[in-house]
């Protein structure tokens, strides 16, 4: 198998230049996404007939829960590819990763106490679910940690994919724990397998919560690589080249500029 | 794929199941104390210790609920579908209890009557969410009895 096409997309400066046109669009779809789930879940859709309105905080603690979950593979996977083909990029997408889920972690971890107070009666619970949430936070923080505790960019970066990868085990324990033990934390209401047990007019909305916030999530990784591209690249030629307003197509430098130059 | 990269992509394997492998062993050996509750028919049937704090969670059995009429006591059944377990309690219950709903209750279990006192009542919230003219149709179409026999109380 030709594997050549697979280390083009590993450039760095590939990819900053790639999103530097796709940002734009994915910014405007994202504002867009978010204020029409925002609007529709919050001012439309039906109050619950038990919680009343408590339960529209569902419109940002799921999608949160869903992409601290989901983020934590983008990182252990760029984390591997990483390891495995020694490429830059995958591991620059994976120091990107972790503040962006330790956002979203401490936001479904709030936003769930909030929930939980009226609801459960209480802020807090050391249940299955909560607490292998409360670790997920923990390994995101560990891993912004290691990032920084290398003098060496490389060591940092083989450290951290390890640590992603272990962490791994966590994420089917998350999503599992409101099945496999006795738990505060009610089921799931979105399963993959069967129906939903939530009726359509709140669903919707909160469909449309969850997209937004994967398009969300993927701006958030893409400005934080392109920030993290920088900073690693900052002594090559195109970086520089970047920061002076050159375009690529001044490059090489004609003889009548040299000779200017010299003057 | 390249030996060196196969080598790598066996040790990101390696990394991986070996660390699930781990943790899965743990999490079976702790499978018993990483349950928040205990179901009735294990407090029924004497797994639990007695005058210790434990908790305990089920179905609130429907017409149960007695409200002592001069103080805050109330006192309930719980239910797994198994045992029922009688919970007696002193304070304001959380706004969603209700009878067919399920309850996390924190206390001791009393070796002399075998009744869970509790000093603290949780609602565990199910994962149905619907409007309120969804639910008075349902109501109209079964009647309106709450039950716990559909329940999935976590056991």
């Amino acid at each position: 198998m030709n594997w050549q096409w697979f280390h083009r997309l590993g450039s760095p400066r590939w990819f900053f230049e790639k999103t530097d046109r796709w940002l734009p669009w994915l910014t405007a779809v994202t504002l867009i996404l978010l204020l029409v789930g925002t609007v529709w879940g919050l001012l439309f859709a039906p109050p619950d007939y038990q919680q009343g309105n408590s339960y529209r905080i569902i419109y940002i603690h799921v999608p949160a829960a869903f992409l601290a979950l989901a983020g934590y593979y983008v990182m252990a996977i760029s984390g591997a590819i990483g390891i495995i083909w020694k490429m830059k990029l995958p591991y620059m997408m994976m120091a990107a990763a972790a503040p962006i889920g330790a956002a979203l972690t401490f936001v479904s971890l709030v936003t769930g106490a909030i929930w939980g107070k009226p609801t459960w009666g209480t802020w807090w619970e050391w249940d299955a679910r909560i607490t292998s949430m409360l670790i997920l936070f923990f390994l995101y923080i560990g891993i912004m940690a290691l990032q920084n505790a290398f003098r060496n960019q490389d060591s940092a970066d083989k450290a951290c994919a390890i640590l992603a990868l272990v962490g791994t085990v966590n994420i089917p324990i998350i999503y599992k724990s409101v099945d496999w033990w006795n738990t505060l934390h009610q089921p799931a209401t979105l399963k993959l397998t069967s129906a939903p047990t939530i009726h359509a007019t709140m669903l919707y909305p909160l469909l449309t919560m969850v997209v937004a916030f994967y398009c969300l999530y993927a701006l958030a990784l893409f400005r934080y690589t392109r920030v993290e591209i920088l900073r690693r690249e900052r002594r090559t030629r195109w970086v520089a080249d970047l920061a002076l307003g050159i375009r690529p197509g001044d490059r090489p430098r004609t003889q009548k500029q040299d000779t200017e130059a010299s003057e | 794929m390249h030996p060196a990269r196969k080598q790598r992509l066996y040790f990101v394997l390696f990394i991986v199941i070996f660390s699930t492998v781990a943790i899965g062993l743990m999490a079976y050996a702790l499978r018993a104390n990483l349950s928040l509750f205990y179901g009735p028919a294990q407090v029924v049937s004497g797994q639990v210790p007695f005058d210790t704090r434990i908790r305990a969670g089920g179905c609130v059995v429907p017409g149960t609920v007695a409200r002592d009429p001069d103080s805050l006591q109330v006192g309930f059944l719980i239910t797994d579908g198994v045992a029922n377990l009688q919970v007696y309690y002193t304070g304001i219950l959380p706004d969603l209890f209700g009878e067919g709903e399920a309850a996390v209750v924190n206390g001791m279990v009393r070796e002399d009557d075998g009744a869970f006192y509790a000093s603290e009542v949780l609602a565990k919230h199910d994962e149905q969410y619907m409007p309120p003219e969804v639910a008075e149709a349902m109501k109209a179409y079964d009647g309106g009895e709450k039950s716990c026999e559909d329940m999935n109380y976590g056991t």
